[in-house]
């Protein structure tokens, strides 16, 4: 029997959060996945014998808290381990460390500045009151500035009280921090070049962006925004890799009733008198459901699985119009020992941390250049991280997996489709870069996954391997995520939801884009809430 | 190959072969980076040791800042809100400045060694801002806190001790005065200033010197109850004393991330540091808003009844809360349970009764106790030696 | 007794406009200038013996239509040719013409020139809304007074009777990069990167930066107020300056020329006059200066007489800019490859393909000289012979992106680049380089010296979002008031910010009037 209360299409984090919640408040739900194995881009999966890779996402800190706790994802496996701390290591040979111990990272900062070691504390308070603003909102349903229901009226209202209560001065440096780019926004505090770009990093992460970008200060704030044990902006590791999300999510789902079907290659949603009121798979099953919740990004969901005729003309050209870029590439290690850097002992902490090769923000921004010249970077700016330095079940004892997020990735290479010598061009560029830094890195190799934009489309569904699905510009966050009017989880046919990361607040592995959904969903069902509010953050 | 651990390790003092061998309580800390001693030997004999002999404290991670060259005085003036030229050479003055809000971000010293050159002295570090501030200015900002090595002598027969040093004609110095000297070859300077509210003095040095001068007066000193004492000896005398510490009483301004955490001098107490008649000043505009329209918090001292340390405690007056404690300690020279506290405005004027919530533990048995308390004029301990010249022996 | 009521610093356009308002409502006024001519960037320079050019702005098109018609402009002399349309030369000399709503070539099809007439229709929506700020001084956000309060009403007003879809379309675009909307819009790349040229000029930004469709409808919004087309001024730019001096003289403006302010004066805590480099000291009850931000607070006031946090608002403030001039005098009129002389005396444009644009800019960023660069080209001699001997013409043409101080510096760089801005319109006009008998280059860090703009930012600082409305020049000196009492500014580093508006000068002369400092 093919019917269900909820039908949700993509076994992510978030469509399982979706399906968690809805299943929580009784609903018989139904999460189907193209893949043989679930998880989506929060995925581990054993590509070398006795390596496990987390082969799209690979940290953790933005998974909101509320809701690991009230789906009880430790008690269904899931541990998150904080790293605190990494490296951008210099072309003079030295590194400049990042660490969590407050005092132990001024000391390293004064090593390189006293001054910005300073500006590090009215940076840090700065960009603490922006997270301060925007974490409220996480959890919520954006409103919807058009909208004159008493609903929207009453949330925009308290939004803008909440920006109002900063004062004159201090919400027009909010409105700067919003609108900035990162190499401006940095150049507010320090002068030392390593140490902005260290920081810079996490505002291009992702984003088809330079670090001189209008804009790419909101993305680090992106960043920011989330916290391990209530340490905002740290980050972890899941034990057992990303992929220990989605089974946690997973089993929290199946505990409420909820059954995942894998194999199942959605085609189309089906839509009768305008409604949802299934889908159709590729091998022609149907699934019957009055909810379909798609999990997939805007422009598959609504260009993709659902049929134009059912759509009004303004969503297929909003649909069109949405931005989501291939910007980033990945290559996944195994190795047979640790690499040493720049000769930094393999024992200090910062190993266990990100690590970066950019030294300098015209590093970072020439690599994005590269980009807009329509070809990946030839001197890449790389969030690099170790781990099995963390984690013992990632490779066996002794061996290592590497984790090499890059940036920046075309979704085409000059306007045509990648080919494998292309992605051994892409590869080269990664591993010389690091090499560079590191003489025994080479030797080590076993094993090298390498994923272009091309690759995690095919196999994760990502479109150009965007994995915010959609860029976290302004004209696409909050009430314009996706778009203006369709920010409310809704789509325009009855029946038919969205829930993934191209919803607000966004991409990272947050799941609160799922939960918000399926708040919206049994309100309209006149359903008891079953999702938890955000934790009040003062 | 770099060290795995070491290279960003907690910080060592000059003083510190000498301060870890006289640390019998192996009793630490981190202040400002570096590993200081909470304590010696046993934290009250060591506030007595400031109240009735000497004192010995070890205030080499102070921020010390070299302000020079042609407009050092008018870059001073700009920042702080007293008229720095006012103070004259070989002159120290106490100072706070304020963001252009008028929201106090640290207060120090400036000591003055000559037209042009100045050192600010500051418990927070300053470099960022001291930065920003010489824009338009021709001067020079020297970070030169590890260059220079200094101990706070303090109590009773600090001046005595000092002038066995080698200190001529010291007892003649006036409070907030400069004494240069040489110390086996090498500069050696004193302040009549410290943070206990005692007579005391500061003694500077170059790093070099640091362990000779620890020797020297302990030897001189022995006869005279010399004794080392730590962070929390010094709390206790700070308190009494009356004087403010940053994080602590106040939260600097640029560090803070909530709205309304900031606070102007007015609002501290300090509203005699800011000088309306004096050249512009950061915060200016501001505080003279401030002045005209009134503040919102006004800071006290409390005289609590009875003798549990009123620490975080909320304050009331007709059962509803219009304070909270920053500070608190029994004091026992002054033999008062002192409370610092912010208030509510019109809340808190001299005489003014007010409750303080305290909760204690004794064997892990809470107690709650609502402790009537008074307000009374700031600071409760001012022996007259602390101001008198000549210093007397002893 | 003040020597004046009022003491405007520099007779750019900006300055003489406020200068007139002020002088309009029975104010003594003075304005001053470094420079010999008044003006400004609004100026016309011998650059070779007998030739003649506009040699800073080249084309008047957002002139608010109020302040032509209170200043009597047309009366003070002031004769604009017929408006231009905007040609964008191509390779393959498929020229692209744009005039007014409607765009013509053979290489545009019909799907394109409907889209065009509906981008701009969309575009004049939203300038309409953005007129409602540009029109008076920009509303604060918190502190809560009337006249702000009624600007945000007019402005939610007029965001609601855009209509949900065209609001929502605002919300979307307004922070967004040109690049994508060329792209939602049309396909023609010729048609795409001519409007995105509009969108950079007078940046450091290239059309996939964000912000550019917002700087792209600042000038659409100048253009909806002026209401005039793109025009060019008969005897070239400089005789807007001396319209606009005639005009304020009338008004009872006193100017003086040649006089360069050495400081801003302040008696206790206000400012209380000028003192000129000759050490003259001028006093007023106030100084409202045009000059821009940079050079009013760091140059003139100094930053040690403003409380540091503002100083440290003025040194952040961003003066970036790629735009660059070159002159070239030539012996007879060119010939532009598919261009009849009717069409020589447009607005030429030349300019890569969008992704062509990006790469041209990259060099700018690291101080780099690029291989490729967008060109703006007038000849204003065809309709204007007086500026250049019988049959000889003037081309001046506007290039970006150029730095502001090449790696190799300019000694080297000037001759190189000029000799390749010169071969890069040779081909498009083949026999220019036989034509030409001199030429000069003007590159950024040459306007800061000539026009005293900082970083030869003709804005007056960069558009960016955080430097626009109610942001321009930084929080705490918005609304023309700065945070020094008495200084005033009313130059392009207020708001509504650059391109030959003129309504800093009228809005910074209302808010003093109605402010009451004057009284």
């Amino acid at each position: 029997m093919n019917q269900y209360d909820a039908i949700v299409i993509g076994a992510g984090h978030n469509g399982l959060t979706n399906g968690a919640y809805l299943a929580k408040a009784g609903l018989r739900v139904a999460v189907l996945e193209r893949n043989p194995y679930i998880g989506g881009a929060t995925v581990s999966r054993e590509l070398h014998k006795g390596w496990y890779y987390s082969n799209c996402s690979y940290v953790s800190s933005l998974l909101r808290p509320e809701i690991t706790r009230d789906l009880e994802l430790p008690r269904h496996g899931l541990q998150v381990v904080p790293f605190g701390g990494g490296a951008t290591f210099m072309r003079n040979g030295d590194h400049f460390g990042s660490y969590s111990d407050h005092d132990r990272h001024y000391r390293e900062i004064a090593r390189h500045s006293k001054r910005d070691a300073n500006a590090y504390d009215r940076y840090a308070a700065d960009t603490s009151l922006q997270t301060k603003l925007i974490r409220p909102y996480l959890m919520r349903t954006p409103p919807d500035p058009t909208s004159l229901k008493p609903r929207d009226l009453r949330d925009l209202m308290e939004f803008a009280q909440s920006f109002m209560s900063l004062g004159e001065e201090k919400l027009l440096d909010t409105i700067k921090f919003w609108t900035a780019s990162v190499g401006d926004y940095l150049n507010e505090y320090f002068e030392t070049d390593v140490i902005k770009a260290h920081m810079a990093g996490s505002g291009i992460i992702g984003t088809a962006l330079g670090v001189y970008s209008p804009g790419t200060a909101y993305v680090l704030l992106h960043h920011y925004m989330g916290d391990v044990d209530g340490n905002v902006g740290a980050w972890g590791f899941a034990r057992g890799g990303m992929g220990a999300i989605a089974n946690a999510l997973s089993k929290a789902f199946q505990s409420f009733g909820g059954d995942i079907i894998c194999d199942a290659n959605v085609d189309k949603i089906i839509v009768r008198n305008g409604r949802a009121v299934g889908v159709a798979l590729k091998d022609g099953t149907e699934y019957r459901a009055p909810i379909v919740v798609s999990n997939l990004d805007p422009k598959r969901t609504f260009l993709d699985i659902t049929n134009p005729k059912d759509l009004p003309a303004d969503v297929v050209k909003k649909a069109e119009n949405f931005k989501i870029r291939g910007s980033s590439g990945k290559l996944n290690i195994a190795l047979d020992g640790l690499p040493v850097f720049n000769g930094l002992d393999p024992r200090n902490r910062l190993m266990a941390g990100d690590l970066h090769f950019s030294d300098s923000l015209e590093r970072q921004e020439r690599a994005y250049d590269d980009w807009k010249a329509g070809t990946w970077s030839k001197d890449p700016y790389l969030d690099m991280m170790i781990p099995s330095l963390t984690d013992p079940t990632m490779a066996p004892p002794g061996k290592h997996m590497m984790s090499v997020f890059v940036q920046y990735a075309p979704p085409k290479v000059e306007g045509r489709e990648w080919t494998d010598e292309d992605k051994d061009g892409f590869e080269k560029s990664v591993i010389d870069q690091i090499s560079n830094y590191s003489p025994n890195f080479k030797d080590l190799i076993l094993h090298c996954e390498t994923r272009t934009p091309r690759e995690i489309e095919a196999e994760v569904g990502l479109t150009e391997g965007n994995i915010f699905m959609g860029e976290l510009t302004f004209d696409q966050l909050l009430f314009n995520r996706p778009f203006p009017g369709y920010a409310q989880y809704r789509s325009p046919i009855k029946g038919m939801y969205m829930c993934s990361s191209g919803t607000h607040p966004g991409g990272g592995v947050m799941a609160a884009p799922g939960a918000n959904a399926a708040r919206e969903i049994l309100r309209d069902l006149k359903r008891p809430n079953t999702v938890p509010g955000g934790y009040a953050d003062d | 190959m770099s060290s795995p651990t070491r290279d960003t390790m907690l910080l060592t003092t000059p003083f510190h072969s000498r301060v870890e061998a006289a640390c019998a309580l192996n009793d630490w800390g981190n202040w400002m980076g570096y590993t200081t001693p909470n304590a010696y030997f046993d934290i009250e004999l060591e506030y007595f040791a400031v109240r009735s002999t000497t004192g010995v404290f070890d205030l080499s991670p102070m921020n010390k800042y070299q302000i020079s060259g042609p407009d050092a005085e008018a870059y001073l003036n700009r920042l702080v809100t007293r008229d720095v030229a006012k103070i004259g050479i070989n002159r120290v003055g106490y100072a706070i400045w304020c963001n252009d809000a008028g929201q106090v971000l640290d207060d120090g010293t400036i000591f003055r060694f000559s037209d042009n050159e100045f050192r600010l002295c500051s418990y927070q570090r300053a470099d960022d801002w001291l930065a920003w501030n010489t824009l338009g200015f021709d001067v020079t900002i020297d970070n030169v806190s590890s260059d220079i090595a200094a101990l706070a002598v303090q109590g009773p027969t600090s001046c005595t001790i000092l002038t066995l040093l080698g200190c001529e004609n010291l007892n003649q110095l006036k409070p907030f005065g400069m004494a240069h000297y040489e110390f086996e070859g090498r500069p050696l300077m004193v302040s009549r200033t410290g943070f206990t509210g005692d007579l005391g003095y500061e003694v500077w040095v170059p790093p070099e010197s640091a362990e000779a001068l620890w020797d020297q007066l302990f030897e001189l000193g022995h006869d005279y109850l010399i004794k080392p004492f730590g962070s929390h000896a010094l709390e206790l005398a700070r308190i009494e004393a009356g004087f403010l510490q940053a994080n602590t009483d106040f939260m600097p301004a640029e560090e803070v991330v909530r709205v309304g955490r900031t606070r102007n001098p007015f609002e501290l107490g300090l509203g005699w540091l800011v000088d309306f008649n004096k050249p512009l000043f950061n915060g200016r505009a501001a505080l003279a808003k401030v002045q005209e329209n009134g503040s919102k918090y006004r800071f006290v001292l409390l005289d609590v009844d009875g003798n549990k340390p009123a620490e975080h405690s909320f304050i009331m007056k007709n059962g509803k809360v219009v304070g909270t404690v920053t500070s608190a300690a029994w004091c026992p020279t002054a033999k008062a349970n002192l409370a610092y506290a912010q208030v509510e405005m019109p809340h808190g004027t001299v005489g003014d009764k007010l409750i303080a919530e305290i909760y204690y533990q004794r064997e892990l048995h809470w107690t709650q106790l609502y402790a009537p308390c008074k307000v009374i004029e700031a600071p409760i301990f001012k022996p007259a030696r602390r101001w008198q010249t000549p210093a007397p022996p002893h | 007794m003040t020597d004046y009521d009022a003491i405007v610093i520099g007779a750019g356009h900006n300055g003489l406009i406020c200068a007139s308002y002020l002088a309009k409502a029975k104010h003594k006024v003075l304005v001053i200038d470094s420079r010999p001519v008044p003006g400004g960037c609004a100026s016309t320079r011998e650059f070779a013996e007998n030739y003649r050019v506009s040699d800073c702005a080249q084309w008047l098109s957002q002139l608010d239509k109020t302040i032509v018609s209170d200043l009597q402009l047309s009366d003070a002399g002031l004769v604009l040719s017929s408006p231009k349309s905007t040609i964008s030369l191509q390779p393959d000399a498929a020229h692209v013409t744009f005039d007014g709503d409607t765009v013509t070539g053979t290489s545009i099809d019909t799907e394109d020139v409907t889209a065009y007439s509906s981008f701009r229709l969309q575009m004049r929506r939203f300038a309409k809304v953005l007129a409602t700020l540009y029109n008076g001084r920009p509303p604060k956000l918190v502190e809560k007074n009337w006249t702000d309060r009624i600007t945000l009403l007019k402005l939610g007003l007029g965001l609601k009777l855009l209509g949900k879809s065209h609001m929502q379309d605002l919300m979307r675009l307004a922070l967004i990069n040109i690049y994508d909307v060329m792209n939602e819009y049309f396909k023609n790349p010729a048609l795409k990167s001519a409007i995105a040229l509009d969108a950079v000029t007078g940046s450091n930004m290239g059309p996939r930066s964000p912000n550019t469709v917002f700087s792209y409808l600042h000038k659409v919004t100048g253009e909806f107020l002026s209401d005039s087309g793109t025009r060019q001024v008969m005897g070239g730019m400089g005789a807007l300056g001396t319209a606009l001096a005639s005009s304020a003289e009338a008004a009872g403006v006193e100017i003086k020329l040649g006089c360069a302010v050495k400081a801003i004066k302040k008696t206790g805590h206000a400012v209380s006059g000028i003192e000129l480099v000759d050490g003259t000291l001028l006093s007023s009850k106030i100084v409202v200066s045009s000059a821009d931000p940079t050079t009013t607070f760091k140059s003139m006031l100094g930053y040690a007489q403003m409380e540091a946090g503002m100083a440290k608002r003025a040194e952040l403030y961003r003066n970036r800019c790629g735009t660059a001039k070159l002159h070239i005098a030539l012996k007879a009129l060119p010939t532009f490859t598919g261009l009849n002389q009717a069409q020589l005396s447009q607005r030429l444009i030349i300019t890569p393909p969008m992704d062509g644009m990006e790469t041209a800019l990259n060099p700018m960023k690291y101080n780099e000289i690029s291989d490729q660069h967008l060109f703006d080209i007038s000849i204003p001699s065809i309709d204007d012979p007086s500026l250049s001997p019988e049959g000889h013409h003037v081309l001046s043409a506007l290039v970006h992106y150029v730095p502001f101080s090449p790696k190799m510096g300019w000694d080297e760089a000037r001759q190189l680049l000029t000799d390749q801005l010169i071969d890069e319109i040779s081909a498009y006009a083949p026999d220019l380089k036989s034509l030409a008998v001199a030429s000069e280059l003007v590159t950024p860090a040459d306007f800061e010296k000539t026009h005293h703009v900082t970083g030869g930012s003709w804005h007056h600082g960069e558009l960016s979002i955080d430097q626009v409305l109610m942001m321009r020049p930084f929080p705490g000196s918005t609304q023309y008031k700065t945070a020094v009492e008495g200084l005033y500014l009313c130059g392009a580093g207020a708001h509504p910010g650059g391109g030959l508006l003129g309504l800093p000068g009228r809005n910074a002369a209302k808010e003093i009037i109605k402010g009451g400092a004057l009284v």
